[in-house]
């Protein structure tokens, strides 16, 4: 699968060999199919998830939700006060106003209490019953995809090859957080450490965390899986968990999104759809390759 | 390979901007796509039935929910939906401390049953200390103690033809304009005959509370609290469900919730 082409023709300046940026196969079909899989089910299961959240927009700590007692570890809601109905979200018994987006939202003169706004979930109306149609249809996706990925990226070295932390990923570690705090970036075929940390942690952590979490909420699949919930800490545990990873996600995936604009978002989104990704020119007068840091 | 270039950014192009325009206006244009009986929702619902599949692959006939102790009981059963069920006929049961009151089995049976409360507290029993899991997301443990629902079907002989337990309920749950809606919903012969399907009368060692629907209700402990019927008098046996109601077995599955609750 490893491919190269020369560029200078695309460059169209007839640089020299030594400025030359060679197209190299990058992705394989298997990440590039996924990856938009991937994509499409997130945004479906975030939106969706959403609004299901908005059904009980509060997270708790244990077996079972505090009615008798409190354990609640977050609550967004709507309260009446002197200046009319407010919006908050409460994190471990901080209170913040969120009015306008958590809590009490829509358009002016016409608010309502929901937990996500109108904007942020799907169905933009609220409906649990069909937000979770759409959520467990995504989940068949999203999880089918995640094992589909997995067993093409262990056949094709993926894997082995491209995430698979090595010693001198360690090494390259803290040049590598200052490449990236500086905003210079490499184009190499390999992955840098960073870039490894965050997919390997996406794939190897959060995505299998969001699907056990999920079906430890499920009271058939704790018919089969009991231990599940108590290894989670309960089924409320296990909500809030499942909560926090959303959370995760949507951190990488903000993240994710200005990485590429700002490495270059035709190179990278060109890599991810055919596959083929610009890089640097080979350092020449070097006799090993300057490494992505 | 430059003419390849400049076409194949002008996709990026327009796809991204195609792409940004329909996460934009396109969540307003997918509402419309969702409602009851509509293309797309009911390609999504299919995941539903592939869900209930693989659970029951997974999960077998007999395969038990977790149970909890005594210590675990830390709150009152949270009640929810109907708490107070506004019905005469209701009323006038509860008003005479349901002594009137009666349990009837039909449908695809050999031998209909009609059972008082007395009857039915006198059969065995089980007593279990589960989980409750609402759709909505919160959860509740509680003791319940009740008659094993397989006894009934046991004693009212099922006819081979019967696939689903439907429950009829005294409560209106909601009102149309052909009249008012009374809950009822169905599960199927896997779950009616599994060891902790139960007929509760009991809850947390004392008689059932109107809230929590006296003076019986469903307990289907691999499944969502909507499953689980109040206020009940009717279980009839089917065939299927099509022609009551909306069609869907059950009033939430009416309006637009999964047939299958094991999730």
């Amino acid at each position: 699968m490893e491919s190269v082409a020369t560029s200078q023709s695309a460059t169209g300046l007839g640089s020299p060999a030594s400025t030359e940026r060679p197209l190299i196969y990058r992705q394989s079909r298997w990440t590039r199919l996924t990856h938009w899989l991937w994509a499409i089910s997130l945004f479906f299961m975030l939106l969706s998830g959403l609004q299901i959240f908005n059904a009980r927009p509060q997270l708790y700590i244990g077996k079972q939700s505090g009615f008798g007692y409190n354990n609640t570890i977050f609550e967004i809601g709507a309260e009446n006060t002197s200046t009319g109905t407010r919006g908050y979200t409460e994190i471990f018994g901080h209170r913040f106003d969120t009015t306008g987006v958590l809590g009490w939202s829509g358009p002016a003169g016409n608010e309502t209490a929901r937990g996500f706004p109108s904007w942020a979930t799907i169905p933009s109306y609220y409906d649990l019953g069909t937000a979770r149609v759409i959520h467990f249809f995504f989940a068949w996706i999203l999880t089918t995809t995640l094992i589909v990925w997995f067993v093409a990226s262990l056949v094709n070295g993926h894997i082995r090859r491209d995430l698979a932390p090595r010693l001198d990923d360690l090494k390259r570690l803290p040049q590598d957080i200052i490449d990236h705090a500086k905003l210079k970036f490499h184009h190499t075929r390999e992955y840098n450490t960073l870039q490894k940390m965050a997919y390997g942690g996406v794939l190897f952590v959060l995505l299998p965390l969001m699907v056990i979490t999920g079906l430890a909420m499920s009271p058939s699949m704790n018919s089969v899986l009991p231990f599940l919930n108590e290894v989670l800490g309960g089924r409320q545990t296990a909500r809030t968990i499942h909560f926090t990873v959303m959370l995760l996600l949507v951190g990488f995936f903000v993240i994710h999104i200005l990485m590429i604009l700002a490495a270059g978002p035709i190179n990278e989104l060109r890599s991810i759809i055919t596959g083929w990704y610009r890089t640097d020119p080979p350092a020449h007068d070097d006799k090993t390759p300057e490494r992505s840091a | 390979m430059a003419k390849f270039e400049i076409s194949r950014r002008k996709f990026l192009t327009g796809a991204s901007l195609g792409a940004s325009g329909i996460m934009l206006s396109g969540c307003d244009a997918f509402d419309s796509q969702l409602s009851i009986g509509s293309g797309l929702r009911s390609f999504l619902e299919n995941a539903n039935g592939l869900t209930y599949r693989a659970q029951r692959l997974l999960a077998g006939r007999d395969a038990l929910a977790p149970e909890f102790t005594e210590a675990d009981i830390r709150q009152p059963q949270r009640p929810n939906g109907v708490t107070s069920p506004d019905d005469d006929d209701y009323k006038a049961l509860l008003a005479n401390n349901f002594a009137d009151w009666r349990l009837e089995v039909s449908g695809l049976v050999e031998k209909p049953l009609s059972l008082s409360r007395e009857q039915l507290m006198n059969m065995p029993s089980r007593t279990q200390i589960t989980r409750h899991d609402c759709v909505e997301g919160w959860s509740c443990i509680a003791k319940w103690t009740g008659t094993p629902l397989s006894l009934l079907l046991d004693q009212a002989v099922v006819k081979p033809q019967a696939r689903y337990v439907m429950f009829h309920c005294l409560d209106t749950i909601d009102r149309s304009l052909s009249g008012d809606i009374k809950y009822y919903g169905t599960i199927d012969l896997i779950d009616a005959r599994h060891p902790q399907t139960i007929l509760a009368y009991g809850l947390n060692g004392k008689p059932l509370p109107v809230e929590n629907g006296a003076p019986l209700r469903v307990r289907v402990e691999r499944q969502l609290g909507y499953k689980m019927p109040k206020y009940l008098y009717k279980i009839e046996l089917v065939d299927g469900f099509a022609d009551v109601g909306g069609g869907r077995g059950g009033y939430w599955e009416d309006n637009g919730y999964d047939w299958y609750g094991g999730i």
